[in-house]
This record gives C-alpha cells, structure tokens and sequence, in this order.
C-alpha cells in the first residue's frame, strides 16, 4: 500500500456524511486536495460531478458518456452490439447457455452480429437516436478474448461515424497484450471487471480460465487473473485511457473485501468504481444460482457502496444492461433495430443533426444545474429540525433530468438520497410494471412498494387514486406537486417541505426499512 | 481420433474455433462442428485439447 491517499474533496465531502469506517480511515489518511496521481494528470472528482468539479479534458472525455458521468445518463444514450461472443474465463455468476446475467446480460434470444452487420446497426441507430453518443463492446463474451471482431468493429465505426465515443468492457485476462491495439482506436473508456483483489477471494468466484493453452484452475488461475487485471489497469492509466472498474457484490464472499479492491485500483488510477449486485436466479443456470448464493439487499449494497464513496468515484447509475442494449440507461429500444428492421430503414449519418440536437441537450442540462443550486438554497434555512437528517426518495422519469413520468408507466424508479447539503443519486430499482393497458394491476404492487420500501417519498408526474392509497399506507408518500421539474429541484423542494411539515407539528419523521433488489437484468421496455 | 461437438449442448460462442491447430473447427447452421479429418485431439501441438479445454460448457466435446 502507498502512503498516499487518493481522495478530492468531494470525496471526502460525502464521505463524511457516510461516516462508514473505511471512508473515516481515509478522511484521517487523505491530505486533501483533488489527487492529480495516478497518471497523465488525471484527477479523481465525482463521477456525478459537473465541469466545475474537474478538468476541463477529463470532463470533455466524460461528460456525454451515459456510463462515466451520472448527469449525463439522464440526457445521452449508448449502444452496445454483441460481436463478441467468446470467453477466456468462466465465473460462477455466469452461465455461457444463458450468457452473462451478471456483467451483460444479453439472454437467449439476441442477435450475436459480424462487425459488418454491428457497424450497420450502429449507424442505423445513430441517425434515428441522435442523443446516441457511445458504442461498446461488452460480450456477450469478452471484448479481448474476440479481438480480430472487436477492433474490426471499432475500425469501420472510426471511419464511418467518427463523433461517436467507442469503449469496451473486459475481464482484463488479456488486456495487457492489447493496450497498444486499443490506444490505436481513440478508446477512451475502458471497463475491467474486478472482483477480488486476494487469490484466495478469487478461487471462490473463477473456477478456471483459459491460459497459455492451458485450462488452469483454483488460487493459481486467479493468480494469474489478478496480476494480470492489476498490470492491464495501470498500463491504460500510464496512457491517459479512462478506467472504470465493475465489481458484482457476492455477500460472504467479496461484500468487505470489496473496500480493499476500491482501495487497490483507485492506487492504480482507476477513474471510477461500479458496484453491482450479485445476480443469481436458479433458472439463469450459473453455479451461485444454483447452489443457492444470495444477492445483497438494497441496503446491504448501499452500505459496501458507501463505505467505499471515500475510496474511488463511485458509480451507482449502473443498470446491468444486455450486451445488445440500445437507448438510455435503464430502457432498451434494441427491438426497434434488428438486422431485418435495419435493412428496411432508409439511413442517412447526419453529422450536424446530431451536433445541434447535443448542442440542445446541453443547455437543459445546464438548467437543471441552474434549478439545483437554487434549490439547495432553499433548504438551508435553520428550521430547528435535525440538520443531519437524510431521507431517500424515489423518482419516476423518463430522462432529460426531470421528474416526467406517471407511477403506472415506471419500470425503474431512480433513488436519490436528500439531505441539507445535497440530492445525491444513489440508485436505482427495477419494478414490474403496474399499469397495463389502462389499468392497475393490484398484484404488481406490492412489489413496487418492496423496491422502493426504503424511500420516505415517490416523487411522479401523475399517480392513480388505488396505488397513492397503498403507498400511504406503506408509509411512502406520493408525490406529484413537482411534475416536470428538473429531479435534484423536485427532491430538495420535497425535502424543505417535509422538514417544514415536522418543525410545524404535523408529522414525524420515522426511519425506514430495507428494499429488496429485483433479480434478472432490465430486458425490454414492456 | 477426433472429437465432436454436441450441437445441442453448444452455445455457439466461437471460442473454440481459433483456438484448433488444425483450423479443423468452422460455424454450421447456428453451432460449430470439428472436421473429423483434421482434427488430431491437438497431439503433438498441446498438452490437452484445446477447444475442451476453452470450451464454458463442460461435456459439449466429447471423442468419438
């Protein structure tokens, strides 16, 4: 371990509001100041932070990648096209009948594509989705382990469509011996998924992998993963590439081992940390899910992800999307552009369409900046109620940053957690859909109320009389007051409100439960 | 001696084809096949066979 603590200040700003141990044992370690180290003057300020809170040449390489910035996910989509179907390691979370439910999960019925065919798609996709501004390759296998398809895919798209970001998801097994290929296409962006950072965690979550032509398994198999993701990360840090590090929570087998990863690759440069809950279904195949290895509770997630806010940028936008996926986070709009459907579409690349719809886009957002600073404002009269009080709120949108979504219509509802200083995004939650065809399904309910359970207020365009009734009872209150208002505006308006309703005697504030996650990653909008 | 691939059993992942020294392993109707001529269970070239041992789904390649 270096001596150096890697910590901005707004790092630790939020950190303390955690107050979780490693985040302390940081804040006392840390210097202060925002880490420049870690390589080519990259710095280590919020991931979900604005072009104040980093370098002007880091936030030009992040701010319309949905992945690497949280405010952008909400204004820009991305695209991945599964080329790459072939592994080079097996992980129990992962069934190759079912592909990877885990890390990207494209299931059975996706189209795998020849880089002719995902170019095509690509292109398709990006005259008709202006706001489409990244391509990955993230499998259904590893992108490395397929390298003759990847890079081809990347070298078309490159002369074909050359505004559009391209980035690529790996185990990292192979990454050191491609980092040369993959500066050569401009990659900005790289995902490794890092489970472990201890052989001995390892050989509990790789059985084998495939080596030097040889199938080696247990602590030597992992071993030799572990080096190698360590040394992959640093040589794409030593050239200024963006790292974001995935991690899938395992509960009793990395849950705390995953502060010391954070700890071990933000040393090395990592830009950001994703942790995401284990998927383990018994029907998805894997061996978690069948030997019965449990997910984490939002709760349980929440906790490991705020212990390790001091350690690396944390991402909490993930939605575990298909390998295939097409449109914003948390929706998939790869229906609407099969191989036959694209062969229909009459395609033209419009390059100054696409820069004045993204010219439009960033000035909502910078609106929605506007809306929140006046907002936090607001709530920062002393009102006698607890000022380190922090409350969750559930939000139902359809994108551009705004509370526009009816309850009935919401496949996800977006987690923010407000407090005096701020309306954080910590998540999000996948519910069943509860309005079909007009009316209410009863049944779907409970369900929603179990994902959102830890929330004190769903924040929606519009809510129907049955389900505002059901929710009340479940202690969560509807919210349509702030219909079409910018999201942090809506929550830290809701949040003053609320504090006023206690200070003047009405209510009491009482804490609330957990949330159970919804196994099975998001598969098509409903 | 030569395998084969069950076809019921292959996730048609292509993992196994660059891997073959014999290039003895193509894409056919949807899943891969092993051309019985050619392939030589990698004797002489690697210890194991190398599509069984890159192979994720265990039992697919099975000697004939």
């Amino acid at each position: 371990m270096s001596n150096t603590a890697f910590v901005s200040i707004g790092d630790l700003r939020r950190g303390r509001q955690a107050l979780s141990p490693v985040a302390q044992i940081l804040e006392t370690a840390a210097s202060g100041g925002c880490s420049t180290s870690g390589g080519e003057g990259k710095a280590s300020c919020g991931s979900s932070g604005g072009p104040d809170d980093m370098p002007a040449e880091i936030w030009e390489k992040v701010k319309n990648h949905p992945c690497y910035s949280e405010e952008a996910h909400h204004h820009y989509a991305r695209m991945h096209v599964a080329v790459a179907p072939a592994c080079n390691i097996q992980c129990n979370y992962c069934n190759r009948k079912y592909d990877c439910s885990n890390e990207s999960r494209p299931g059975v019925v996706s189209q795998k594509l020849t880089p002719d065919q995902a170019v095509k798609k690509v292109v398709a996709v990006a005259s008709e989705i202006p706001q489409m501004t990244v391509l990955g390759i993230a499998g259904p296998g590893d992108a490395l382990a397929n390298p003759k398809k990847t890079f081809d895919t990347f070298r078309m798209l490159q002369e074909q469509a050359p505004d559009i970001k391209l980035c690529l998801s790996t185990n990292g097994l192979a990454l050191p011996q491609m980092v040369d290929e993959i500066c050569k296409y401009n990659i900005d962006h790289v995902t490794i998924t890092i489970n472990m950072v201890d052989p001995e965690v390892g050989a509990k979550i790789y059985p084998w992998i495939f080596w030097e032509h040889r199938r080696v398994t247990g602590i030597e198999a992992a071993t030799i993963l572990h080096k190698q993701q360590m040394l992959g990360l640093e040589m794409l840090t030593a050239r200024g590439v963006l790292t974001k590090i995935n991690s899938v929570l395992i509960p009793g087998i990395n849950d705390e081992h995953l502060y010391e990863v954070n700890r071990e690759v933000k040393k090395r440069g990592a830009f950001l940390h994703n942790i995401m809950p284990l998927i383990s279904e018994a029907e998805h195949g894997t061996v978690f899910g069948l030997t019965g290895q449990r997910g984490p509770s939002a709760q349980e997630l929440k906790a490991v992800q705020d212990a390790c806010m001091g350690g690396a940028n944390l991402m909490r936008h993930c939605r575990q999307c298909r390998a295939d996926a097409v449109g914003l986070l948390g929706e998939d709009r790869s229906d609407e552009f099969t191989l036959d459907k694209i062969d229909a579409m009459e395609v033209v690349y419009d390059l100054d369409k696409r820069r004045a719809y993204q010219e439009k886009v960033e000035v909502e957002r910078a609106a929605q900046h506007e809306a929140k600073l006046a907002a936090l404002d607001a709530v920062q009269d002393d009102d006698g109620v607890d000022a380190d009080m922090k409350v969750l709120v559930a939000v139902a949108t359809e994108g551009h940053g705004k509370v526009n979504q009816h309850f009935g219509h919401a496949t996800e509802f977006q987690i923010f957690e407000v407090s005096k200083a701020e309306a954080l995004f910590v998540g999000h939650r996948r519910v069943d859909l509860y309005c079909q065809g007009g009316y209410g399904e009863d049944e779907q309910l409970p369900s929603i109320v179990g994902a959102i359970n830890d929330c004190h207020a769903v924040l929606v365009s519009k809510i129907g009389a049955c389900p505002r009734d059901e929710l009340k009872a479940a202690g969560i209150e509807p919210v349509d007051a702030y219909a079409h208002e910018f999201i942090e505006k809506a929550a830290l308006s809701w949040f003053a409100d609320y504090r006023e309703r206690i200070a003047r005697g009405e209510i009491s504030h009482e804490p609330r439960g957990d949330a159970r996650i919804r196994q099975g990653a998001f598969t098509a909008a409903a | 001696m030569a395998l084969k691939i069950i076809a019921s059993m292959c996730t048609a992942c292509s993992a196994c084809e660059p891997e073959c020294p014999n290039v003895a392993i193509r894409e056919k109707g949807g899943t891969f096949i092993i051309d019985p001529a050619k392939c030589t269970e990698c004797e002489g070239h690697f210890d194991a066979p190398q599509c069984i041992a890159v192979c994720p789904v265990d039992g697919c390649i099975k000697k004939v």
